[in-house]
């Protein structure tokens, strides 16, 4: 009896449930969630490092068997039981209630996250509208003879991001000040937040066709840009090769379950609060299938953007190594200026080779291969603040691309926020915690307020190293774990018969073998496996950090150091406290169950007359 | 004897400039990186400017008035266009000291610089080091001009919304009692009984009076 109490029948009724204005806000707030910083920075750095286009191959493989599967689930659900995460999970079973209230508190600590990501952005943005760009030259040091000792060492790109941006200190231990100028940002992150979420899904639901979109116009823009540019062509015909030699190796298909499981962002309960206020006969079918493709093939076309800008940089680098070279020959050996060109130079360093040699050793002449060039990669952050910043500085009209470029960033880090933000506010609004008195807009900005005073930790010296904790361990078991949950929960708890024939009222068809099979054994073996994997790794290898320490024999590499005993315990509580919400609420169900089963079976016990139950 | 004298001058000379010589400076010039299809041509009349512009330098430094063009030594002239030179005193027995040759040079770096159309970068004295311009520092950083404006439209598009959000909340709450008046004020015009108006006085011209039943409804039914 417990289960069915919260359910509504199927009907085509009407209620006072928010509804979408159209279908295409739905679609786009989805896709606008799932479409994130990932698709930029992670999935172009998975392809390189895994063999090129060989990684498509595990990438689609977890795309069928685990992404859509899984997609569909969070869809259905919400849409059939027409709650948030925490009404939905409550509603199937009480002992599930824990479920909702760990993706409730996992939404939390992403958005707080994730939010001063967004802010790194609008500070690049904000500074994007200078010429010179201020990434491109160092400061001048106190006699202005030259430049700032730091900035010599590192380059001027690390030293502003590094140095100017973050001020960060060289350990996790030094904690520093605020630092106010990301303060100010991280008001202003905050306020655009609570500007568009103001009125839930009303105001969400205006602002995700500029923000959905906006990121599709400057990726096409920089493709064709970034072909145009010399290099390109060597960029994307190395970097898309495939090598299937690396299918062998276990990694890279732990790599793509779990960046698909990621990239569609499966387990927040965004989906199922976006999903819960569609009306009730949607085909969530077709729904799933379209955003969970529309995501993949974003995450492709932008790797071609991204592709085509890396090669040009590392063709850039290439000839600036080249000509540094020449240059050292050119005033040693003084020979005419601009004499030696970059394909006779081979020929000239032969020559020199053979009849002065000693004279040659003495120059500090480095190698240069356009391969090395090509393999440096990087991912997350260091990609988008550090390898593109310079990139763009070789561009012409730099600032232009700049400004394009951090824009593009920030739709689509906000469009994600709305997602993380609904999935933290739909549940409180339908578990009803604030009185009915106070409007939408005071809740949602108090939400707004409570997340940003503690995102304001991430806005000290130390906040970036604290941001890859995080990163790292706020989310990924946890939301593994959920996932699992949410699919034993409807398959198994609510029952497949009866979620196929509630799925067969909604959108006209019963699910077919494919969906029943990847429901009942497929996704979750694979979660289960990813989980086992994860944790295998972390087990491993001692976490650490790379700390940006001036002071460092081997600078500019960043040093690596463990990270101290505490910070240690906060991670191990950050991989599990969300989870124990599902334990924890089980368990209190549990004796409050067996409280009252105690009580109907003891009446005369401490009962008043008033008390008895009327038949 | 001019054959003798001539060649003690450049004896004389090449004893005192040759690379590395005792308060010699070595200058490297980039004209074609700096000018590229404008380059001009390194000859010896570029070189009696170059002079010209050291004597003029030094002839800023007090005591050293009377720097003529004569006095500034230049040798080993290479394609790259590389060469050294030397400042020496009126007697032309020894070279100014490297301290004060560097000084005077820093002082007019500029004027130096603009006179071969080069800058620090393409026309270079090794050994000494330019004071670099500092950048151009804006009185208000543009971030935070870019910051201020998306902050206002930001915080007036909240005002905005949650205004409007009062407003038709206050709307909502009248709107059941502008519905209850109006009610009352039809009860005053009419009084209903039985679903018939009381209005006897019919305008229909006494034909029919209302406030009798019809036939049909005469029997209530069963």
């Amino acid at each position: 009896m417990a289960q069915a109490s919260g359910m509504d029948p199927l009907v085509d009724m009407e209620d006072e449930r928010p509804k979408w204005d159209n279908k295409l806000q739905y679609l786009l707030s989805c896709i606008g969630f799932a479409v994130g910083l990932g698709n930029i920075w992670r999935f172009p750095y998975l392809c390189q490092t895994y063999g090129g286009g060989a990684f498509l191959i595990p990438y689609f493989i977890a795309l069928v068997f685990e992404g859509i599967p899984l997609f569909y689930i969070e869809l259905a659900i919400g849409q059939r039981l027409r709650r948030g995460s925490i009404g939905v999970w409550r509603t199937i079973s009480p002992y599930l209630g824990g479920l909702g209230l760990g993706c409730f508190s996992v939404s939390f600590l992403i958005s707080l996250y994730y939010n001063t990501v967004l802010l790194w952005v609008l500070w690049f943005f904000l500074n994007s509208f200078q010429y010179p760009l201020p990434w491109s030259t160092c400061p001048l040091d106190l006699n202005r003879t030259g430049f700032v000792q730091e900035c010599q060492s590192s380059g001027t790109v690390s030293y502003f991001w590094y140095r100017q941006t973050l001020n960060i200190t060289p350990d996790i231990n030094n904690t520093g000040t605020i630092q106010w100028k990301l303060f100010l940002c991280l008001v202003a992150c905050w306020a655009t937040v609570y500007l568009c979420i103001i009125r839930g899904i009303e105001s969400t639901g205006k602002a995700i066709y500029f923000t959905a979109l906006f990121p599709y116009v400057v990726l096409t823009i920089f493709l064709v840009r970034g072909l145009t540019l010399p290099g390109a062509t060597e960029g994307l015909t190395y970097l898309f090769t495939p090598n299937m030699k690396f299918l062998q190796n276990p990694r890279v298909w732990l790599d793509a379950a779990t960046q698909i499981f990621f990239s569609l962002s499966l387990a927040f309960g965004g989906h199922i609060a976006f999903a819960s206020y569609n009306p009730p006969r949607n085909n969530c079918e077709k729904d799933a299938v379209t955003i969970a493709l529309v995501n993949s093939m974003t995450s492709v076309y932008a790797s071609i953007t991204i592709f085509s800008i890396m090669g040009f940089k590392a063709t850039n680098d290439y000839w600036r190594c080249l000509d540094r070279n020449i240059l050292s020959l050119t005033n040693e050996f003084d020979f005419p200026e601009l004499s030696i060109s970059r394909d006779e130079y081979p020929e000239v360093l032969m020559y020199l080779n053979a009849t002065q040699a000693d004279r040659l050793a003495q120059l500090p002449l480095k190698t240069c291969h356009l391969e090395d060039f090509l393999d440096k990669s990087a991912s997350g952050p260091g990609l988008a603040f550090i390898v593109f910043t310079e990139a763009v500085l070789h561009m012409p009209g730099a600032s232009v691309w700049s400004v394009l470029f951090f824009g593009m960033l920030f739709t689509l880090g906000l469009s994600s926020m709305f997602g993380n933000m609904e999935s933290v506010i739909t549940p409180l609004f339908d578990m009803g915690i604030l009185p009915r008195s106070i409007p939408k807009e005071g809740m949602t900005g108090m939400v707004c307020l409570v997340c940003f005073l503690s995102a304001i930790c991430f806005t000290l010296q130390s906040g970036s190293y604290w941001l890859e904790i995080f990163d790292s361990f706020a989310a990924s078991l946890n939301l593994i774990i959920f996932a699992f949950l949410e699919v034993v929960g409807v398959i198994y708890v609510y029952g497949m018969k009866r979620f196929c024939d509630d799925i067969e009222w909604m959108t006209g068809r019963r699910p077919s073998l494919y969906w029943q099979v990847t429901w009942k054994v497929v996704s979750p073996m694979l979660l289960f496996s990813i989980f086992l994997s994860y944790i295998i790794l972390l087990s491993q290898t001692p976490p650490s950090y790379k700390a940006w320490n001036p002071q460092y024999e081997h600078f500019p590499s960043r040093e690596e150091k463990l990270y101290p005993g505490w910070v240690q315990v906060t991670c191990i509580l950050l991989s599990f406290l969300p989870s124990l919400w599902v334990p924890s609420v089980a368990l209190a169900h549990l004796l409050y169950q067996h409280r009252q089963r105690w009580k109907d079976t003891h009446p005369e016990s401490g009962l008043k007359p008033q008390e008895s139950r009327s038949c | 004897m001019l054959w003798l004298l001539l060649f003690l001058v450049t004896a004389i000379h090449a004893e005192l400039c040759h690379p590395d010589a005792e308060n010699a400076f070595k200058v490297r010039l980039s004209i074609r990186t700096a000018l590229g299809d404008k380059a001009y041509v390194w000859d010896t009349d570029e070189e009696y400017l170059f002079r010209a512009m050291v004597a003029f330098s030094m002839r800023k430094v007090p005591n050293r008035e009377t720097t003529e063009i004569s006095h500034v030594l230049l040798c080993n002239v290479t394609q790259r266009v590389s060469f050294w030179f030397v400042v020496t005193d009126p007697s032309k027995n020894h070279t100014l000291p490297a301290a004060e040759v560097q000084s005077a040079i820093r002082m007019n770096r500029n004027r130096i610089n603009s006179a071969f159309f080069l800058d620090d970068h393409t026309l270079e004295f090794l050994k000494i080091p330019s004071t670099l311009a500092p950048p151009p520092d804006a009185s208000v950083p543009v971030w935070i001009i870019v910051f201020g404006v998306i902050f206002c439209i930001v915080v007036v598009a909240i005002a905005l919304l949650v205004l409007s959000g009062i407003r038709q909340r206050r709307r909502n709450n009248k709107g059941p009692l502008g519905v209850e008046d109006a009610e009352d004020k039809c009860e005053n015009i009419i009084t209903i009984e039985n679903g018939i108006p009381c209005d006897p006085l019919d305008t229909k011209g006494g034909l029919i009076n209302d406030g009798f039943l019809t036939e049909d409804e005469r029997l209530t039914p069963l």
